[in-house]
């Protein structure tokens, strides 16, 4: 058994620097105030804009009319979409290798012939104060014709749904741009994606399984719930050069989407990203850039624009909601024998739901021989979903971890020892094909059972324990990092994506520990786009593979030229001089050392400054595994449950700085817990949500939770200099299961929906005649 | 020869779980694959690129240079629907 303390790391390879705990970099300025959000841009002459948005969740806009708007003192611009490019939604006419429909994305951006939500951009307004801008919008006049909309993915999957989008071409596959076909079909669809993987033989698997449980599960929309609104300035010059500040993930991808939603080539726009007020990946996708700088166009002066908080419930992308059959066979032994699963997500007005992520997530913790995975990307008049943390993946492992807990119930067998008969090793195949490489999903699973929480008594009624998995497999990209070597010996440190999750300490690390200098010797900062090569952002947990490699790179580079640079002043072969731990030393001659600083100090007078680059598209992300170990209480009078105790297992490959990774562990598990028990987008028939506040749309306060205590597991990622696996995402993909597990143990109902909120746990109770007074 | 696996979609294409095909390089390999079976490459391609909604995985990792990730003699690879993170 593990010795318990609140956070453990289990390592097995110690650095130097990589393993500490630094104070942050971005620490001093965040907590004195210094640092610059997006919306604390103010530049001489700045305008501010509004967005008007459609009060209907599907209608087709006849006419907008801005003259009386326009004729508002102080209002200086109106802009609708025709002042931006119409560019084309036919999957033909999209430029290979884009990874985005543009047509899709400008529409998204502002309507164009439809409004397809409640919250749709129709028209913006540009003026001297955010009050004139405000007050433009109820003078702009659009006509519309209201159409039926359709509000859910299993409604918009009939027969006789209505149509978001005529020509709609269903694909066989998740991502891409994905598109409009060459001609209108006889019968249109709101399927915008069907795809499968099979592996073995089902039925055959189902035929060797001695028990069998199938059960379906529903999820609702949540939203990322980052605490600073989404914000853009923009000034578009004179010279035909676009800058913007704003808070984003991907400041490369903001720049490319922008520049093709303006009809400009991308060197014409420059981006700078601001400090981020959380993301979680929801700032991978942006909707004001296009907007500001169009504005800036047409007044020749910055414009601001930033979003309130029912703004960003209405105007920006929550996750999919998700419809979810799951099927799973064992034997007598607990061995799967066969899996199935069918999923539907919706992905709102335009194609791109999670279901990719969900289908290639949901079985990967488990060794199955016979698995079939089916999955549908659905439209339906809602917000266009974007990103979430792992995104798709916790909606299938609420369902498949709530199906392994019944299984393991009804064999009378522990349920974390289930999950290690079953557990993915070096070699397994998954469901969607590939063989996995080194992984820690054992040792992961074997540390949750190990912990004392997993076997610590239960101290009242109505407490119940849950366990659940989680998989998720991580990304890459191409990155870039520029280090220039100070005369004082520090080193100044650059890189391209942005940070929203320690991201410059990181890069400090990495360099600190391969240069063998000190994390407080090294000045990391993110680039703009005009100061550093191209870098994919922050998001698929990528950010420490990725740019950490860069890094280290760059500090190697650093190393080759400063031993080049000691043998040329020692007059002595490259080959004789050594570099180690921050020294640089003839191998012959012990006279000839000199330290990093030293060196540093000699660089200009002995042939001149030394900068060390890394330019990389890396692959070897490294799949990682989490588990939690749920305690909750439930109140059978009202149905609130409360979490008492929460223990978060993940392998990290190697924690960097292992403060920021339980950070990141705790992070996801408070989100989990409020996507498990409040959150949910709530709709009415017409498809107007609700709850757009955050007094209504209930995310967890620090009153609503127990410490969230983590184990760090450590097996290294061979792809990765130091170890690394990506540790930002799956976190949030077993609360929720783990959680509902806890819930059944407790009270002994099964809840198969989210949020698990008190009505819905009195209505299970009631139905299993449970509850206490009865209902 | 690498081994490609099919998705069941392919698999309707071509009429089997995997094939094998001359290619020291993804892009060989899908011209090789499409000699054999006319029509794979346009369900795999845009153009001459992988199309970016399919993810190539070789030997277990998920490819980051598409049609000119290098491949061995006994390699595996996989052409299955991308995700992306948050």
């Amino acid at each position: 058994m593990l010795d318990y303390k609140p956070n453990i790391v289990l390592s097995n390879q110690e650095f130097k620097v990589v393993g500490s705990r630094p104070i942050r970099h971005d620490g001093y300025d965040k907590v004195t105030g210094r640092a610059r959000y997006a919306a604390d841009i103010s530049l001489p002459g700045m305008l501010h804009g509004k967005v008007l948005r459609s009060p209907h969740a599907h209608a087709r806009i006849k006419k907008i009319d801005c003259s009386r708007a326009l004729e508002l003192p102080g209002v200086m611009a109106v802009m609708t979409s025709d002042d931006l490019p119409d560019l084309s939604a036919r999957a033909a006419d999209q430029e290979e290798g884009s990874i985005a429909n543009l047509g899709f994305r400008t529409r998204n951006v502002m309507a164009r012939e439809k409004a397809l939500y409640r919250g749709h951009a129709v028209a913006a307004v540009a003026a001297t104060s955010a009050h004139i801008a405000e007050e433009a919008l109820s003078l702009i006049d659009v006509e519309y014709e209201v159409l039926e909309p359709v509000l859910t993915s299993l409604d918009a999957m009939k027969d006789d749904a209505p149509i978001l989008h005529e020509m709609l071409a269903t694909r066989a596959t998740a991502g891409g741009p994905g598109g409009l076909g060459d001609q209108a079909p006889e019968k249109g669809t709101n399927v915008a994606a069907h795809f499968e993987f099979r592996v073995g033989d089902i039925e055959k698997g189902f035929e060797e399984a001695d028990l069998v449980v199938e059960r379906d599960f529903h999820t609702k929309r949540v939203h990322q719930g980052y605490i600073e609104p989404h914000s853009a300035t923009a000034m578009w010059g004179t010279d035909g050069y676009v800058t913007l500040w704003t808070s984003t993930q991907q400041l490369f991808g903001v720049r490319e989407d922008l520049a093709r939603l303006l009809g400009l080539s991308t060197s014409k726009v420059k981006v700078i990203p601001m400090e981020i007020g959380g993301g979680f990946g929801g700032k991978g996708t942006s909707y004001l850039p296009a907007l500001a700088s169009t504005l800036s166009r047409k007044t020749g002066r910055p414009v601001k624009l930033a979003m309130s908080r029912i703004e960003v419930f209405l105007g920006s992308g929550p996750t999919s909601s998700s419809d979810i059959t799951v099927k799973i066979g064992v034997n007598k032994e607990g061995q799967i024998t066969a899996a199935e699963a069918h999923l539907i997500y919706e992905a709102g007005a335009f194609p791109g739901s999670s279901v990719g992520g969900g289908a290639r997530c949901m079985f990967s913790p488990y060794d199955i021989p016979n698995g079939y995975i089916e999955a549908f990307d659905v439209l339906t008049n809602t917000q266009k979903v974007a990103a979430y943390r792992a995104p798709g993946a916790p909606m299938g492992a609420f369902a498949v971890e709530q199906v392994l807990d019944e299984l393991a119930e009804q064999l009378g067998m522990d349920p974390m020892d289930l999950r290690l008969v079953n557990a993915a090793k070096e070699g397994t195949r998954q469901v969607t094909g590939p063989v996995f490489g080194k992984i820690g999903c054992v040792e992961t699973f074997e540390a949750a059972k190990q912990h004392p929480h997993y076997t610590a008594p239960l101290s009242g009624p109505n407490q119940g324990r849950g366990v659940a998995a989680g998989f998720w497999g991580n990304g890459s990209g191409p990155a870039s990092a520029l280090a220039t070597v100070n005369a004082d010996g520090t080193v100044n440190l650059i890189a391209g994506a942005p940070d929203i999750g320690g991201t410059r300490v990181v890069m400090a690390m990495h360099l600190a520990e391969t240069l063998g200098i000190s994390a407080e010797d090294v000045r990391p900062s993110i680039g703009d786009t005009e100061s550093i090569g191209f870098s994919t952002g922050a998001g698929g947990s990528s950010v420490a593979q990725k740019i950490g490699t860069a890094c280290h790179l760059a500090a190697l580079d650093i190393k080759q030229q400063m031993v080049e640079r000691a043998a040329k002043i020692w007059d002595v072969p490259v080959e004789e001089v050594e570099y180690d731990d921050g020294v640089i030393q003839s191998a012959t001659d012990s006279e000839l050392r000199l330290t990093f600083k030293d060196l540093a100090s000699r660089l200009n007078a002995t042939g001149g400054p030394i900068s060390g680059r890394a330019n990389l598209n890396p692959g070897g992300a490294g799949a990682c595994f989490a588990i939690n170990i749920a305690d909750v209480v439930v109140d059978p009078e009202t149905g609130k449950v409360d979490v008492i105790r929460f223990t978060a297992i993940q392998d990290v490959g190697k924690a960097i700085h292992p403060s920021y990774v339980e950070g990141q562990v705790q992070g996801g598990a408070v989100q989990g817990i409020g996507w498990a028990l409040n959150e949910e987008y709530y709709y009415n028939d017409e498809g107007n949500m609700v709850n757009s506040s955050f007094l209504d749309y209930r995310m967890p306060i620090s009153l609503d939770l127990p410490m969230i205590d983590t184990v760090l597991v450590e097996v290294a990622n061979p792809g990765h200099p130091y170890g690394v696996r990506g540790v930002g995402e799956v976190s949030l993909v077993p609360p929720m299961a783990a959680i509902a597990n806890a819930i059944h143990n407790a009270v002994g109902v099964r809840l198969n929906s989210l949020p698990m909120s008190p009505g819905r746990v009195m209505e299970a109770l009631w139905a299993n005649g449970s509850a206490n007074g009865g209902g | 020869m690498p081994e490609v696996w099919m998705s069941p979609r392919m698999q309707r294409l071509v009429g089997k779980e995997q094939v094998w095909v001359d290619g020291a390089t993804i892009r060989q390999v899908v011209n090789n694959l499409d000699k054999e079976y006319p029509g794979i490459k346009d369900e795999l391609c845009e153009e001459d690129e992988i199309n970016p909604g399919i993810a190539v995985v070789v030997d277990g990792e998920t490819s980051n240079l598409g049609m000119l990730e290098r491949v061995k003699e006994n390699s595996e690879i996989h052409f299955i629907p991308a995700m992306s993170g948050g």
